[in-house]
């Protein structure tokens, strides 16, 4: 399916929740949508017969200097097409509501967002740093991050 | 295996499963509860090998990226290191000669086989066969032997360039491939007569962790995993990116052939007939392999268009898509590398419960999970 | 004394050339013609006892793993050195230390150090074992050489080595092993 006559089906449905299609230099295309309705958004791009979005290839965190934003890159097994969508979050509290009871497979990835960048995907059924460890200070993705001079005595 | 519930009173007891432990293949750690010899709950905790390999590739050029790609995925760091060179190559729309890709599928087949083998050996020798391990070395030295031909490193080979590879097949590569893939078929037919079908390791992978297919696309599981499943699903024949739509081969699932369909069996074998596939490839690559230069050009300090790319490619352990944005610099803004392993560990603590502790070590070596993988 | 008792052979004159056995009589055990001799004080003994059964703890972190693994497997043998792996650190003598250390895995380290029996030995393989390799720069989370947490025998570097690297390290811990002085007066 076209990025456009999708990104059409889904302002027809939703409204001003779906924000614009960012398509120039992205291959695949982002829908950009306003992040409180991430999750209806992507029950319907999963459930919808002809979009039957049914797997989560990647979700990501991105720190855009400005802003946070979280990627997600949709497969259709169904269908052989993919698309992505994109939330915009601003800086101080970067939130949104998550989508792994949509897709299971985003729980890690969330949890991966939540520990590099401290997104707070909310009603997450398990949002724990994944790779660092639990007493670790700071998100290290942020491009305002500062490396910390020790760990537990140890020189960074 | 089913749980007796008329039994005695037991009590759960936790334990600790790694980060040192021979069968979590590296630095995994799982904590186990356990109600007697039956898994009531395994989380995994990771992040024992984390060493930030995104935020690295923030920090520096696109060309000085390619040696990191390598530590990725060090079984197929063919497959990473082409990966890398796809993307930015998708990002910065740079056409890459003809015998480079020829040469990329050679080698990235070549690394499937040696990469299969190791999930081969090590598996094995977790459910207690050691030798098979010992013969899936001693075939991959050979690959090894290749590839230090090719590029003068056993492991970490820093391959592929943006636009191209390194350098040119020496002479008389093609032709000792050749030889590898005459001497190397045949000893497929000798792993299934030494071990696939043993009895013993057949009862203790079929009917184990049985993931049927929705909940594998559900849980994004991907490669021989997702295939073991019976999804027909394989990025060189679905989604072909390089000169794979030129090469005759199948996509191997799994069949339930001697158990559920999606069990660890079927994981097992997918990734055995796919080492058949691959030599098919190599075959008709060496073959077909065009004459002409072996990198495109592109500038030493190499600065992409603005855009955003994803782009993802079949490896061993499944899809690693890498997500790249660009802001016109000489370093990325933003790299995300989405693997096979991290994503099947999503999956782990569902399949696991109820299980035995024994059965534990079959999942994850039936996952072939890699730890810098899961990590990065 | 043999001219080099690092290699090979027990050290101190071999056995005196032993006569041609009479066709059907037996070897006795132990103390025959064919026996060993072994002449030396005890340091020399224990040495030797050590350096020719180093159980290694397999610790395969990251990449340097498989050249290890590859390293005992059957082209290289490691097994000839008498050091073969063990999976638990309460039965190795030898610590090798195969990959990256992130600082996560820091304490495991030292807590596995400590549960190893005395006498212990520790090679760091590989450049993130020695120095933090490539990720000593621009990461944040790997420890910069493992020698900041435990003490170190034996460097080798290469990233990751070759096996025959590998191989040379742990001959020139053999080396180290029999300069070690046990017995008598502290050196």
């Amino acid at each position: 399916m076209e990025a456009q006559v999708l990104f059409d089906t889904l302002k027809g449905k939703f409204g001003d929740a779906v924000v614009e299609l960012q398509g120039e230099g992205c291959s695949p295309a982002f829908v950009v949508v306003a992040p409180a309705s991430v999750q209806e958004i992507a029950r319907f791009l999963r459930d919808d017969p002809a979009l039957s979005f049914d797997s989560l290839m990647c979700l990501s965190g991105v720190d855009y200097k400005e802003k946070f934003a979280v990627a997600y890159h949709l497969h259709s097994m169904k269908h052989r097409h993919a698309i992505g969508m994109k939330a915009f979050l601003p800086r101080e509290t970067p939130s949104l509501p998550t989508v792994d009871d949509v897709w299971p497979a985003a729980n890690f990835h969330e949890r991966e967002a939540f520990d590099l960048f401290g997104i707070v995907f909310e009603g997450s059924k398990d949002l724990r740093r994944i790779l660092l460890p639990e007493d670790w200070e700071g998100h290290p993705l942020r491009k305002d991050y500062k490396y910390p001079d020790f760990y537990h005595g140890i020189k960074v | 295996m089913t749980i007796r519930t008329d039994a005695l009173p037991t009590q759960e007891m936790t334990i600790n499963m790694g980060p040192q432990h021979p069968s979590t293949h590296g630095v995994l750690r799982v904590i186990l509860t356990t109600d007697g010899e039956v898994v009531t709950r395994a989380v995994p905790d990771m992040g024992y090998l984390h060493r930030g390999l995104e935020k690295i590739g923030e920090r520096v050029t696109y060309a000085q990226y390619m040696p990191f790609t390598d530590r990725l995925d060090y079984l197929a760091a063919m497959n990473c290191n082409c990966a890398w060179a796809w993307t930015v190559e998708k990002l910065a729309k740079i056409e890459v000669p003809a015998r480079a890709e020829y040469l990329r599928v050679i080698v990235c087949e070549l690394n499937r086989i040696s990469s299969h083998l190791i999930a081969f050996g090590s598996y094995t020798a977790d459910m207690g066969a050691f030798t098979p391990f010992l013969y899936a070395i001693r075939e991959r030295e050979r690959v090894n032997d290749l590839f230090e031909m090719l590029c003068g490193n056993r492991l970490t080979y820093n391959y592929a360039r943006v636009g191209g590879v390194s350098g040119d097949a020496p002479p008389g590569f093609l032709e000792k491939t050749k030889e590898f893939l005459d001497y190397f078929e045949p000893k497929l037919d000798e792993y299934n007569n030494l071990i696939s079908y043993n009895k013993i390791f057949v009862h203790r992978l079929a009917n184990v962790a049985v993931i049927p297919a929705e909940e594998a696309v559900a849980y994004g599981l991907t490669g021989p995993n997702l295939r073991g499943s019976g999804v027909p699903f394989d990025l060189r024949k679905d989604e072909p990116y390089s000169v794979y739509p030129k090469f005759d081969f199948k996509v191997c699932v799994g069949t339930g052939e001697r158990g559920t369909l999606g069990d660890c069996f079927d994981r097992y074998m997918v990734r055995i007939n796919e080492m058949r596939e691959s030599v098919k490839i190599v075959r008709q690559a060496v073959a077909q392999i065009p004459d002409g230069p072996v990198r495109a050009k592109v500038p030493r300090l190499f600065k992409p268009p603005v855009g955003e790319a994803y782009f993802r490619s079949e490896c061993p352990r499944g899809e690693t898509g890498i997500y790249l944005i660009s802001d016109g610099t000489v370093n990325p803004l933003r790299l995300k590398i989405r693997t096979g392993s991290f994503v099947t560990m999503n999956i782990f603590e569902k399949v696991t419960r109820g299980l035995m502790i024994a059965d534990v070590v079959a999942v994850i070596g039936s996952f072939d999970i890699i730890l810098p993988e899961i990590d990065r | 004394m043999s001219p080099d008792p690092a290699h090979g052979q027990p050290p101190g004159p071999g056995p005196p050339p032993a006569a041609p056995l009479a066709h059907g009589s037996a070897p006795s055990p132990g103390l025959g013609p064919e026996a060993h001799v072994m002449v030396g004080n005890a340091d020399l003994f224990v040495n030797w006892s050590r350096k020719s059964s180093l159980w290694y703890l397999l610790f395969a972190t990251a990449c340097c793993g498989i050249e290890l693994m590859q390293a005992g497997a059957s082209r290289y043998d490691m097994d000839r050195f008498g050091a073969v792996f063990r999976a638990t650190p309460r039965q190795s003598d030898l610590m090798l230390v195969a990959g990256t250390i992130t600082h996560k895995m820091a304490d495991r380290v030292k807590r596995l150090y400590d549960q190893m029996p005395e006498p212990k030995y520790v090679i760091s393989m590989g450049s993130c074992a020695n120095t933090g390799g490539p990720f000593y720069k621009d990461s944040y989370c790997v420890v910069k050489g493992v020698d900041l947490l435990i003490p170190v025998d034996v460097y080798i570097p290469g990233c990751p080595p070759r096996p025959e690297a590998l191989i040379d390290g742990i001959m020139s811990l053999q080396k180290i092993i029999m300069r070690k002085k046990n017995f008598g007066a502290k050196a």
